[in-house]
């Protein structure tokens, strides 16, 4: 069995504890899943566990997210299971189709996460994790091609999220910023580091939205990128509504700009992504 | 993009400050309204098995009296509170995450059935909020 069945029988296993499943957050709360399998937004991790567990619970959540680029296309899909709103595993296997190249490159990325300290809704402070996201590129030619040093790395990050219950004329603002030590370019999609230099880098990344009612969100986020090939590669942002109908369904659409990708410009792109609480 | 998001952060924090030039406890309609949300969430902890077992030996109508006063004071409808502490009312529940958060849904059901705003939940969510830690696992 490979890792990546192992942890997902893990996650599936979960669902057979003799705890009950999670719904003790207030809906719109428990966030997403973002394209490396963490909880969070759309394209940053943040401190929130992904799923509505409090802490006599546990959850399991799934999602599919596909981002249309010019020249690429990501598909996502993964899971993660959340323990007791305390710490967070996740599993994640992204494709990377090169539409108009041809060919397309797959990487599995293994997650953990810890909540640290605080509660997002009601602690004074944010609440704080950290995580780590291992990647393991299972098409190594491009990444050669290109110099990459490794095709497999490790990002470390830690995040502050943060509900404001009623702070922008009476809507709830939510508020994230990651620091996220990484050498993976375009996520690890294009390998790790380059063959002279595989150093880490800190990289910030950020979110921020507001809650229109129980049940929609909308926000932006911002991701900082390294440029370890000298291929130019850009920032990331994006600009999202996400709807909410139920503890147990969410789907996100945003408006992705993700810069210069392997020398291709201007990678802009539908986000679509459908996630949920499956216990 | 730095600079987008700092303006759309300005843009929202201005909006919050924008107005408020009465108190939370008269937009929400006053007396009347707030014993509808308070009635309404009798209703609904009557209703949900789970939580009405923490009711068990407790009077209801000092209850509602007690809860109205500190809606009302935390809104700035000018009542003061009169009942026990947080910590006196919620000693030897032993009241779980779960528990509590299930009780913030009841008190949101209350509210919605009452008709108050999405923005007025959310503000008066806020005052009540900094219970929580008085409330869980006494």
């Amino acid at each position: 069995m490979t890792l990546f069945q192992r942890v997902l029988l893990v996650i599936a296993f979960t669902a057979a504890l003799p705890v009950s499943a999670g719904s003790g957050k207030l809906i719109g709360t428990a966030g997403l899943n973002q394209l490396e399998g963490a909880g969070g937004g759309g394209i940053v991790p943040w401190a929130t566990l992904s799923g509505y567990d409090s802490d006599s619970e546990v959850s399991v959540n799934a999602f599919l997210t596909r981002v249309n680029l010019d020249d690429y296309r990501l598909q996502v899909a993964g899971a993660s299971v959340s323990l007791y709103d305390r710490v967070e595993v996740s599993v994640a296997r992204q494709t990377f189709d090169l539409t108009t190249l041809g060919g397309d490159i797959s990487q599995n990325i293994y997650g953990a996460k810890v909540r640290l300290w605080g509660d997002v809704v009601y602690s004074a402070m944010p609440q704080i994790s950290a995580g780590v996201q291992f990647k393991d590129l299972q098409d190594e030619a491009i990444a050669n091609a290109l110099g990459s040093a490794d095709t497999s790395g490790t990002d470390y990050y830690v995040s502050a999220t943060k509900v404001h219950l009623g702070a922008v004329a009476g809507y709830n603002l939510v508020w994230n910023l990651t620091a996220r030590m990484t050498n993976a370019n375009q996520m690890g999609l294009l390998g790790f580091g380059q063959t002279s230099d595989d150093d880490y880098e800190v990289m910030l990344e950020g979110s921020v939205g507001v809650l229109l009612n129980r049940n929609v969100a909308v926000g932006a986020e911002y991701r900082q990128k390294p440029d370890n090939l000298g291929l130019g590669e850009e920032d990331w942002w994006d600009v999202f509504v996400t709807y909410i109908p139920s503890k147990s369904f969410n789907v996100t659409l945003a408006w992705a700009e993700l810069g210069s990708i392997a020398g291709a410009p201007d990678q802009n792109g539908i986000y679509l992504s459908l996630g949920g609480q499956l216990w | 993009m730095v600079k987008l998001l700092s303006s759309v952060l300005a843009v929202v924090l201005l909006a919050g400050c924008a107005s408020q030039p009465q108190t939370l406890y008269s937009e929400m309609g006053g007396e009347a309204k707030v014993t509808e949300i308070v009635n309404n969430f009798v209703t609904e902890v009557e209703q949900e098995p789970v939580i009405l077992a923490y009711f068990e030996g407790s009077d209801i109508d000092r209850f509602i009296a007690k809860f109205e006063e500190q809606i009302c004071m935390v809104s700035g409808g000018g009542c003061q509170y009169t009942g026990d502490t947080m910590e006196q009312v919620h000693g030897g529940m032993n009241i779980s995450e779960k528990d509590f958060n299930l009780t913030v849904d009841l008190l949101i059901n209350a509210m919605d059935k009452a008709n108050v705003p999405h923005p007025l939940q959310n503000r008066l969510l806020n005052k009540l909020a900094p219970m929580r830690s008085q409330m869980l696992y006494r």
